[in-house]
């Protein structure tokens, strides 16, 4: 008797984090397979993302200068035209994806960081440091939050990718938070987390180990939705050329493309239109797959 | 309301006024309000620290450029900046703090550093009624027309509209609201011509004298309509998609079905039974967009050059023009903070499940 009430027994069965992860993505495809249009849009962000991995492999270079070639229009040697310095429009958009995708990448982790450790303390904990959370996030959710960045962008210089994702990320976590949040009120019902409870596993243990997991899909979807707002606010400061213009990327050639009167000829439409489509489309097959996985998530919204 | 202000002002008062307030607390309308005061609070609070406590510390920096290239002394463009700013930089930064939050307790934002002289809150009176004016008929409008759409949609779901409103709708609700500016002002106002955009820029034409008559208005109309086509488009899928979600879970409930087997015509049903529930829970959504849209039309004013708050916030930002800039993010803040307060009393008016519940 002694013997088999012996805790040492009852961890058998604990599965490894590679097992889990493995369910994980296996959910995560199940879920993506029920709608077709979710699965579109995770072959394109899965398109986005190779292209910023590989982009600026496959053009090592964005090519010099040249006054004599300046908005030209599209042509074999330059399939999307040149820009106003003669440089190749499409090799720039093949580079330019890798800094946006990178801040906006940061940017969500930070924030769905934030916001998982803290909506599912709130949660989970409730009481006064579900009343203090809870408060702090309405207030920063009302605070309009790209006026905000504006402002601080004449105070801090954004040129580094950490810096404007950290802003970007701190800004735009209540969201998620409140999702989150509601995702673990819920969650927290049911039998498994009160058994693990019962057995008084401890708040961390029973947040990370039993009700976390549960929620991974839910966690992509929240970090999708943070990277289009990431994308939104990071490509509208470049833009406004509120964040330096060094480098390469989409919203420094849409800043670019603006100011320097691109729009004005015929011939250089493509060097607007290409960042521009390029953002959107990106935009576009984040929102479609993370709504798929909401559909999925949430049996309401299934039914219609 | 102003009581409440004033017992937060006097630290000895404050004890006395939790006793006096404690009985209100309990109605989630007054911890609302006070939510909201606090929000402003804060922000307050944190434009005064962001302003003094950043590494290019403005005022510092425009002591030294008025030295520098006025050759003023350092007293006088120490005084100069203490006036434009209104701050007394010989007090310690606690105090200063309690006499910044005075001035803007008494609607002092200071002046301005460019444009010697005039009042930020003069800047403000002159540029707010044209973004709060376009954003409103835009989001006002969006709001209605994506509601009928919603509810045709749920009422004929699975049917050719609702599938290409769904898709049109999906799209321009992710596609960033700036990029939709832009593809408006490249293809149809240059590439094809089609609307005269420099001319439609400003928010009404040059000689127009400004006043409540018609041929005013329609100006008026005419130059906003840009922005406001642009805040239509990219909010009015959102609501279209949460109306028909809303509808169809309202279409279920026991008072439809009842309404039905009484034998009401159908228009009746739709109006006064499915319309009017399904469309309250929009209406939290209504300030949370509200907020979004303000803060987009900094990016759409410039776009269309709409000289909007957003315009000039910008335009001070280009020039370093902080009193400007710290006045216009305060004013932005205010009117969005205020927005989401009257949603959520509109809210709880009109649906009194939330006063019972306590609106959590």
């Amino acid at each position: 008797m002694a013997q088999t009430a012996r805790p040492g027994k009852l961890e058998l069965a604990p599965p490894g984090l590679g097992q889990r992860l493995a369910t994980a993505v296996k959910v995560f495809f199940r879920l993506l397979g029920h709608s077709k249009a979710g699965f579109l849009g995770f072959l394109g962000v899965l398109f986005f993302v190779v292209l910023a991995l590989a982009g600026p492999i496959i053009v090592p270079d964005a090519g010099r200068p040249d006054m004599t070639k300046i908005y030209q229009p599209p042509s074999l040697e330059h399939p999307l035209g040149t820009d106003y310095e003669g440089r190749d429009v499409l090799k720039q958009m093949l580079r330019g994806g890798r800094a946006i995708i990178v801040v906006a990448v940061l940017a969500a982790t930070l924030s769905t960081l934030i916001s998982i450790t803290f909506g599912a303390l709130a949660a989970y904990a409730g009481g006064w440091p579900d009343s203090i959370i809870m408060m702090l996030t309405d207030v920063v959710l009302t605070i309009p939050q790209f006026p905000l960045l504006v402002v601080l962008s004449a105070f801090v210089k954004l040129d580094r990718p950490w810096l404007l994702a950290t802003l970007i990320a701190l800004l735009s976590w209540p969201t998620l938070l409140r999702a989150v949040r509601a995702q673990v009120l819920s969650l927290k019902e049911r039998e498994y987390v009160e058994a693990a409870r019962a057995l008084d596993l401890g708040i961390p243990r029973i947040l990370f180990g039993e009700i976390l997991p549960n929620m991974a899909s839910y966690i992509v979807m929240s970090f999708t939705i943070g990277m289009t707002a990431a994308i939104y606010a990071q490509v509208a400061l470049y833009f406004l050329g509120l964040a330096p213009l060094a480098g390469e990327n989409w919203g420094i050639m849409l800043n670019l493309a603006w100011v320097r009167g691109a729009i004005f000829y015929k011939d250089s439409l493509m060097y607007i239109l290409a960042p521009v489509l390029a953002i959107s489309l990106l935009q576009l097959a984040m929102v479609t797959m993370s709504r798929s996985l909401e559909g999925v998530f949430n049996p309401r919204l299934r039914e219609s | 309301m102003g009581s409440l202000t004033g017992a937060d002002v006097h630290a000895t008062a404050a004890g006395r006024a939790v006793l006096l307030l404690r009985p209100w607390l309990g109605d989630w309308r007054v911890r609302r309000v006070l939510r909201a005061l606090f929000t402003i609070y804060l922000v307050c609070t944190l434009t005064f620290f962001i302003v003094r406590l950043m590494p290019a510390n403005p005022i510092e920096v425009f002591i030294h450029q008025q030295i520098s290239e006025y050759g003023i002394p350092y007293d006088e463009a120490r005084n100069l900046a203490a006036a434009l700013f209104s701050v007394d930089l010989d007090r310690p930064l606690p105090l200063q703090y309690l006499g910044y939050l005075a001035e803007l307790a008494r609607g002092n934002l200071g002046t301005s550093l460019l444009s010697r002289g005039t009042p930020v809150l003069t800047l403000i009176g002159r540029f707010l009624p044209w973004t709060l004016f376009s954003v409103g008929t835009g989001l006002l409008l969006s709001f209605s027309l994506g509601i009928l759409l919603g509810m045709v949609m749920a009422y004929r779901r699975e049917g050719i509209l609702d599938h290409l409103l769904t898709a049109v709708g999906s799209f321009f609700q992710s596609v960033p609201n700036y990029l939709v500016a832009i593809v408006i002002v490249v293809f149809f106002g240059v590439q094809l011509g089609w609307l005269p955009i420099t001319e439609m820029r400003g928010a009404y034409s040059p000689g127009m004298q400004p006043g409540l008559n018609l041929a005013f208005v329609k100006d008026a109309l005419y130059h906003a309509a840009l922005p406001i086509l642009t805040y239509v488009l990219t909010t009015i899928g959102a609501w279209m998609l949460l109306m028909k979600s809303s509808t169809l879970s309202t279409l279920e409930e026991d008072y439809v079905t009842v309404a039905r087997a009484r034998g009401l015509r159908d228009g009746r049903i739709m109006r006064s039974y499915v319309g009017r529930n399904a469309v309250l829970p929009l209406f939290t959504q209504m300030a949370i967009s509200a907020g979004f849209v303000v803060g987009g039309s900094v990016v759409i004013e410039k776009i269309f050059v709409y000289q909007g708050i957003g315009f000039i916030l910008l335009d001070a930002i280009n020039r370093r023009d902080y009193p400007v800039m710290q006045g216009i993010f305060l004013i932005i803040t205010f009117a969005v903070v205020a927005a989401n307060l009257l949603a959520d009393l509109l809210y709880s008016r009109l649906d009194p499940r939330i006063r019972v519940s306590g609106g959590e």
